[in-house]
């Protein structure tokens, strides 16, 4: 393999390119990525960039003095993949011929219909939505989150520190019940009205309203969301969180089987030879799970590239190892909340440690007495061990 | 500076002990017998690496799973960038020391802003 282009130079993107080096891949490696930013990291955004004690160089994944000796593309976009000639087409025309290729797009948020054009409305997923979302928030105000997931819950959180009036409308009846399920994910969402934020659930949004006082040149502003029970919430800014789709339309008609992301085997490959997908694009076969999972945590974008990488090496010819149990962390209101496994196979969850009211849990997960997955709050430790062993029992 | 520790007895081998000195220290004990002390702070984060998966000669942060090689403080991967100190340790009498490092700390920007004095 002579030359291979790793698409998407953010987190999984760069593990790729550090993989490819670490396991030997010597040839022409290109990273192309549609930000204009050196890779940087994520979480800070809803966090403590956003509450402005992290600053921008704070965030670069990078050391300093790293050289992975590639071809940075950046603020360019792939356009296409064309499997016969093996190219990879950048949106401005340009052409990347390749042996090997990595896909890690990433995700992008979703948006609101009908928001375009509003000043005053924010989605969350790159530096410049964050940088932007503070400027605003620096203003103060009343702020509406629409979504009670991680990311809604991680900026009411921050924007309520800051000094914000906050409420945070979820559709569901219980946020987060999906990732954690209903029990879990009421314990954990009830941080939002511990700290006087206010929590709507069980209610959609049915638009936004604002715009009336257009000035010339400037573009109107949110002044409340609506919702479908005919109420108004007055809003200076909103977010809007409800979720990411994953960032493969250019793949489309390239022969990549794409079914929510790109369909992959347990160990990154696709339905094309040479290529493999990693990060919060690919929808991964997860043996624990007997079904296909996309996985959008900071730490599978981080180790998974370790394996599909070996594979694309491989021609294919390794056996995957079983991947750890997928993880990720939020920080909320000052609690570190910590989950691994998948809380859709469980029958039964129970506190093993701590207290519901001081919010400080433990909590396993189970599947006919076996232990599939395990939530802590503010129990590092303890959620280690839990998590270690999942690791042992499933592997 | 030596300082005592907890007796080897008291830390079985997959264990770690925090010292509570400033910045707190840990000492690993690994499966493999041997023992090593390190600074307890992850370099990214506020996270006690004692709290950690210690694996081999390595304990992966609790908090988002940077490893940190316990022979020299090296860290493998992002999110965090520098090492950790690490300290000498000597067992006598049954007890364990560490003979504290007299390098500068690499504490995290949260930590260290504290420290000095900062508004973070
Ligand atoms: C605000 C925020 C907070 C988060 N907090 C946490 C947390 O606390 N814990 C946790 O576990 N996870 C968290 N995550 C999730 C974590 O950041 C993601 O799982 C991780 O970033 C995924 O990495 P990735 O490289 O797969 O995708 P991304 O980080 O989305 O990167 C994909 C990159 O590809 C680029 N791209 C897309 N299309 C193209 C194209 N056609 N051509 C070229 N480039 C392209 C994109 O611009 C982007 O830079 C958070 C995410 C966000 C947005
Ligand atoms: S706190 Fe240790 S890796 Fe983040």
């Amino acid at each position: 393999m002579r030359a291979v282009a790793v698409v998407g130079a953010s987190l999984a993107g760069l593990s790729a390119a550090r993989s490819l080096r670490k396991q030997g891949y010597d040839g022409r490696l290109v990273v192309i990525g549609d930000e204009r930013h050196r890779p940087y990291d994520r979480p800070p955004l809803s966090k403590e960039f956003l509450a402005g004690t992290l600053d921008e160089a704070d965030l670069a994944l990078e050391a300093d003095d790293e050289e992975l000796g590639a071809e940075w593309l950046l603020g360019t976009r792939a356009a296409g993949l064309d499997r016969g000639e093996r190219v990879v087409r950048l949106a401005d025309g340009r052409k990347v011929r390749v042996d090997g290729l990595v896909i890690a797009t990433g995700a992008a948020a979703r948006r609101l219909p009908g928001a375009e054009g509003l000043a005053g409305v924010h989605v969350l997923r790159t530096l410049d939505d964050a940088r932007a979302l503070r400027d605003e928030l620096a203003r103060g105000g009343r702020l509406v989150v629409i979504g009670g997931g991680f990311i809604g819950a991680e900026v009411a959180s921050t924007a309520h520190a800051l000094g914000l009036d906050v409420t945070v409308v979820e559709a569901a009846p219980t946020p987060l019940a999906g990732p954690l399920g209903a029990a879990m994910g009421g314990i954990v969402s009830a941080l939002h009205t511990d700290h006087g934020v206010r929590l709507l659930c069980g209610v959609g949004v049915k638009g936004l309203s604002g715009g009336e006082h257009i000035r010339r040149g400037a573009r109107g502003s949110v002044d409340a969301v609506l919702l479908e029970d005919g109420r108004s919430i007055p809003a200076d800014i909103v977010v809007v969180g409800v979720g990411a789709r994953p960032c493969v339309e250019w793949l489309e008609g390239s022969g990549v089987e794409l079914d929510n992301g790109v369909k992959c085997g347990a160990d990154g490959r696709t339905s094309l030879a040479g290529v493999v997908a990693v990060g919060d694009c690919a929808n991964w076969y997860d043996p624990r799970a007997g079904a296909h999972r996309r996985v959008e945590h900071w730490t599978g974008a981080r180790e998974r590239p370790d394996a599909a990488v070996a594979t694309l090496l491989a021609g294919g010819a390794v056996e995957p190892g079983a991947p750890r149990p997928p993880y990720f962390w939020s920080d909320q209101y000052g609690v570190k909340i910590q989950f691994a496994g998948h809380a859709a196979g469980a029958d039964s969850v129970a506190v093993e440690e701590g207290a519901v009211d001081d919010r400080n849990v433990l909590a396993v997960y189970r599947r006919a007495g076996e232990p599939v997955a395990v939530l802590g709050m503010n129990q590092p430790r303890l959620f280690t061990r839990w998590r270690k062993r999942l690791a042992a029992a499933t592997s | 500076m030596k300082i005592p520790v907890c007796r080897l007895a008291d830390l079985p081998r997959g264990e770690a002990f925090r010292l509570d000195i400033d910045p707190p220290v840990s000492v690993f004990h690994t499966d493999d017998g041997e023992i090593f002390a390190i600074d307890d702070t992850c370099t990214h984060q506020d996270a006690s690496l004692a709290d950690g998966w210690l694996e081999g000669c390595e304990v992966e942060c609790p908090l988002h799973a940077s490893k940190f090689d316990l022979r020299t403080g090296a860290v493998d991967a992002p999110p965090a960038k520098r090492p950790v100190r690490t300290h000498e340790v000597v067992v006598e009498d049954g007890v364990i020391h560490v003979r504290v490092s007299t390098d500068a700390p690499n504490l995290p920007p949260c930590l260290a802003a504290r420290l000095t004095g900062g508004s973070a």
